[in-house]
């Protein structure tokens, strides 16, 4: 990533090696050493973070730091898990949560990796931008004193003058888009120096650009975007339909700097959710039929419809809705011991297993005279096994509702917060329990009964909008281009020198000797080398081809 | 459906018939590795050979043509090769070689090419054939592609890692290779065939989108290739270590199995390549997995196990191609980076599919 230092001074090295061929300028010379110590001591230290190893070992401690985020279950995705993991391992557990394992992704220390990476990174990417800025403007080198020393290297005599066989070489590598530069020598010769690659260079830089673009994307998402859930019950009017309004949602996360006016007031309606499972219970296709108005519409506007599916999710005023769960509301009618009816509407059970046993709470504050709660189960396709009733399939084959009957004090007025799929038995008394089919109606002991009218399917939506995502895809896109250009890209030079033939009989001739060098798979470039040899051997001979 | 059925066991038919040529080849190669000769395996240039290359010149002239030998650079700078004057040799004026055949190393290709290393190959090419009909027919059998359970994507896997060694062994001479790549090809044939087998199936909603085509097919084919680029870092761990064992005098102890292989220079420079094509290919299917995730997801990023992973073995294998151009981390701790990232690759696979519960949960297992 920060192979600048290090690579720089390799290849100025290398060159002087090979002959002074560099084309960037030496490093500058060492800070003299009377600075204050202080500022040398910052200047040292940002050398060192800037470094090529010093990336590589936060590179390395990014990658070991991202382990417990995969190995330990993270609330941010399932805080159940987690709280299973504190009632498995109660004293590693809170160890553990002390270093923020459970959310290792938003934790300090994982940030501080990565913004040193990044630090890292930027500070490289300044200079080494300058410097391939510079070498996209400077001249090819000139040709090394000793060319046979280069690796591949080629030569042979013509009948041309050097001027020309020097000219025509020149013609033929811009023509293959190399970039040339034609000095004279001293003796009444010629040379030409070639480099061509320089996207590898600009790929490089790119890709370390994208990179910090893709945070800057990710940031912009968690700064400004909001994302939130709701459940919808399909074909109810009360709890199928939802606008998009901070209150209506059932969870609702904003990003730091969101502010509510970023709600587009579109709303939207669930008529119709259809699952469809494989005879092995695994499920099918999950297809949510809803209708939609978007904001601009006004409340006397158009409703569309749309299909809602797991890889489909509806766009609509610049957000984005998703469906992301379902799962079954038993359509219920409960009356209290005074005849009236207290509850008529579908109840949301929470499914607990693959096969859809749903578990839940049917609250009935309205019953009177005292109130009733009931607490159970929904087995999808009912079987009996010797621990009881459990689900065999997802779909509705044998639907069975059982149910254990409370009345008492449901504990709502008392300002805990309870969960609406758990009854708070502390003020309840047990009655009976009962197995209900669909449309059967159980009357309890005392007073009230309890009508299973029927099974209604919900739906959970998520809604969100992330500005983030643009500039993200965008930056992963360069990041790839980039990435390529600096992985097949060669970077290569080539020389080609001309000179009167020395006086041994063969006045009148030049001396042509060419040598490349190139700086990645070298292998490849021995075959370009040879073709490039030999077209330049043609052209030298027929110079107005 | 009895015709879904047919193709089904059809498949499983020609998996374990592609498994045995497999198996076979593997011999074969693993026979010419130790008794054929070495010329047969691989290009032999040893360190500062100068290796003399036919190129066209003009007509009218002598040529003098000359190439150090490639052993002796590294491959990562303009640098002249210390020792080595690039000796030049005369050479006559002949046709452009072919791709390989004029090739650096060539002149070993005079005596008789090993028979036994030529019918491994061409029995590795027939299992290979069979194979491709098995994942077809498994297509077949599902309607619809055949890469949507873990015993499917092993299987693609696998074939991509046996694709990626014949494209070596085309491009140039690699049959070293063949009984080191067969070996995990097996056995993951093997793992796949038993362990996480699972008859043809439609898929599951969250897979029901044509970015299973693009996504799913980049990690099989980025997976296949790293599969071949660990292989070649193990070899060239283990010829490093000869080469220094030699170098010292000391005895080379189990690194002796080495010694018929390419020098390490020249394998560091072969897992370097595969690796460099596989990496961009493994960039572009955590990319696309993160647009298919936004769709399905409602995120593209969500720090789920399998996106973590991912993530880890990405960054170690940036880490293996940033230190191979480092001082101080070049040859075996860059290498040790590259095993480390196919370690990760393994666990993102295995162990995240099957061992943690996670929205890649899709093993069927």
């Amino acid at each position: 990533m920060t192979e600048l230092t290090t690579e720089r001074e390799l290849t100025t090295e290398r060159e002087r090696v090979a002959g002074g061929l560099s084309t960037q300028p030496s490093p500058p010379p060492p800070a003299p050493r009377r600075r204050r110590q202080p500022l040398a001591a910052a200047r040292n230290a940002w050398r060192q973070l800037t470094s090529m190893r010093t990336a590589l070992l936060l590179l390395f401690l990014l990658a070991l730091a991202a382990v417990p985020g995969a190995a330990l279950p993270q609330r941010g995705l399932n805080p159940v898990q987690v709280a299973d993991y504190f009632a498995a391992h109660p004293r590693l557990a809170p160890v553990l949560d002390r270093f923020s394992l459970f959310d290792v992704f938003a934790a300090p220390w994982f940030a501080a990796v990565y913004l040193l990476l990044f630090v890292s990174l930027v500070g490289c990417l300044g200079p080494r931008i300058r410097l391939h800025a510079r070498a996209l403007r400077a001249r090819p080198p000139a040709a090394p004193q000793h060319l046979e020393r280069l690796p591949h290297t080629a030569g042979w005599e013509t009948e041309a003058a050097p001027q020309a066989a020097v000219a025509a070489a020149r013609a033929l590598l811009r023509r293959r888009r190399w970039r040339t530069d034609v000095r004279a020598e001293a003796g009444g010769g010629a040379s030409l120096g070639a480099e061509k690659g320089y996207l590898r260079e600009t790929g490089n830089l790119l890709f370390h650009v994208a990179l910090v673009g893709l945070l800057v994307g990710v940031a912009m998402g968690g700064l400004f975007g909001y994302k939130g859930t709701r459940l919808l019950v399909a074909g109810d009017e009360a709890s199928g339909s939802f606008t998009n309004t901070v209150t209506q949602y059932d969870d609702f996360h904003p990003g730091r700097l969101f502010s509510g006016s970023r709600l587009a007031p579109f709303a939207f309606v669930l008529d119709r959710f259809t699952a469809s499972y494989q005879p092995s219970g695994e499920a099918r296709q999950f297809i949510a039929d809803v209708r939609y108005l978007p904001s601009a519409q006004g409340a006397g506007g158009r409703w569309r419809p749309y299909r809602l599916q797991v890889n489909h999710p509806l766009t609509v005023d610049g957000a984005s809705v998703y469906l992301i769960g379902h799962g079954y509301a038993v359509h219920v009618t409960v009356r209290g011991a005074d005849g009236r009816v207290a509850l008529d509407q579908p109840v949301p059970f929470l499914p607990k297993d693959q096969n859809f046993t749903s578990v839940g709470a049917i609250k009935v504050p309205d019953a009177r005279p005292a109130q009733l709660g009931f607490s159970g189960f929904l087995t999808p396709t009912t079987v009996a096994t010797p621990s009881g009733l459990a689900s065999a399939y997802p779909g509705l084959r044998v639907p069975r509702l059982t149910l254990l009957a409370y009345r008492g004090d449901l504990g709502l007025d008392s300002g805990r917060p309870q969960s609406v799929y758990q009854l708070s038995t502390g003020g309840l008394r047990r009655i009976q329990s009962k197995t209900l089919a669909p449309g059967q109606t159980w009357r309890l002991p005392g007073g009230g009964s309890l009508t299973f009218a029927g099974i209604d399917q919900w739906i959970t939506v998520q809604v969100g909008s992330d500005p983030g995502n643009t500039p993200a895809l965008a930056a992963s896109g360069a990041i790839l281009l980039g990435l390529v250009l600096s992985l097949r890209v060669r970077r290569r030079r080539l020389w080609v020198r001309a000179v009167p033939a020395s006086d041994g009989g063969t006045a009148g001739r030049t001396v042509v000797s060419v040598g490349g060098l190139a700086r990645t798979d070298t292998d490849a470039f021995a075959e370009e080398f040879a073709e490039l040899v030999a077209a330049l051997g043609r052209s030298a001979d027929n110079p107005h081809h | 459906m009895p015709a879904d059925a047919t193709f089904g066991s059809l498949s499983n038919h020609l998996l374990v018939a592609s498994m045995v040529a497999y198996s076979l080849a593997m011999l074969g190669f693993a026979a010419e590795f130790s008794f054929g000769r070495r010329s047969a395996l691989t290009r032999v240039l040893d360190r500062g050979d100068s290796v003399p290359v036919r190129v066209a010149g003009p007509a009218p002239a002598r040529v003098l043509v000359g190439s150090a030998g490639s052993e002796s650079r590294s491959g990562s700078g303009f640098e002249v090769p210390a020792g080595s004057s690039g000796a030049t040799s005369t050479l006559p004026a002949g046709p452009l070689p072919g791709r390989g055949a004029g090739r650096p190393g060539s002149e070993d290709a005079a005596g008789p090419p090993g028979r036994l290393g030529q019918a491994a190959l061409a029995l590795t090419v027939v299992g290979w054939a069979v194979h491709v009909g098995s994942v077809v027919a498994r297509g077949f059998a599902a309607h619809r592609v055949p890469w949507g359970n873990m015993y499917e994507f092993s299987s693609m896997v696998a074939l991509v890692a046996v694709t990626a060694f014949l494209v070596l062994a085309v491009r140039e001479r690699v049959r070293y290779l063949g009984a080191f790549v067969l070996l995990p090809v097996v056995l993951y044939l093997g793992l796949a065939g038993t362990v996480l087998y699972v008859p043809a199936a439609p898929l599951v909603p969250a897979l029901n989108s044509y970015w299973i085509k693009i996504h799913v097919v980049a990690a099989i084919t980025a997976t296949g290739t790293f599969m071949v680029s660990g292989v070649v870092i193990m070899l060239f761990l283990l010829r490093a270590r000869y080469e220094d064992r030699v170098a010292a005098g000391r005895p080379a102890g189990v690194a002796a199995l080495a010694h018929r292989l390419p020098s390490a220079a020249a394998l560091d420079r072969t897992s370097y390549r595969v690796t460099a094509f596989a990496f961009p290919v493994w960039t572009f299917a955590v990319i696309a997995g993160a647009i298919w995730a936004e769709a399905a997801w409602g995120r593209y990023w969500g720090w789920d196990p399998k996106e973590t992973w991912s993530f880890i073995t990405w960054v170690v294998y940036a880490g293996y191609l940033h230190a191979r151009t480092t001082a101080g981390w070049k040859g075996r701790r860059a290498a040790y980076l590259g095993l480390l990232g196919f370690a990760a690759l393994m666990v993102d696979y295995y162990w995240i599919n099957i061992g943690v519960s996670g929205l890649h949960s899709y093993s069927g297992v």
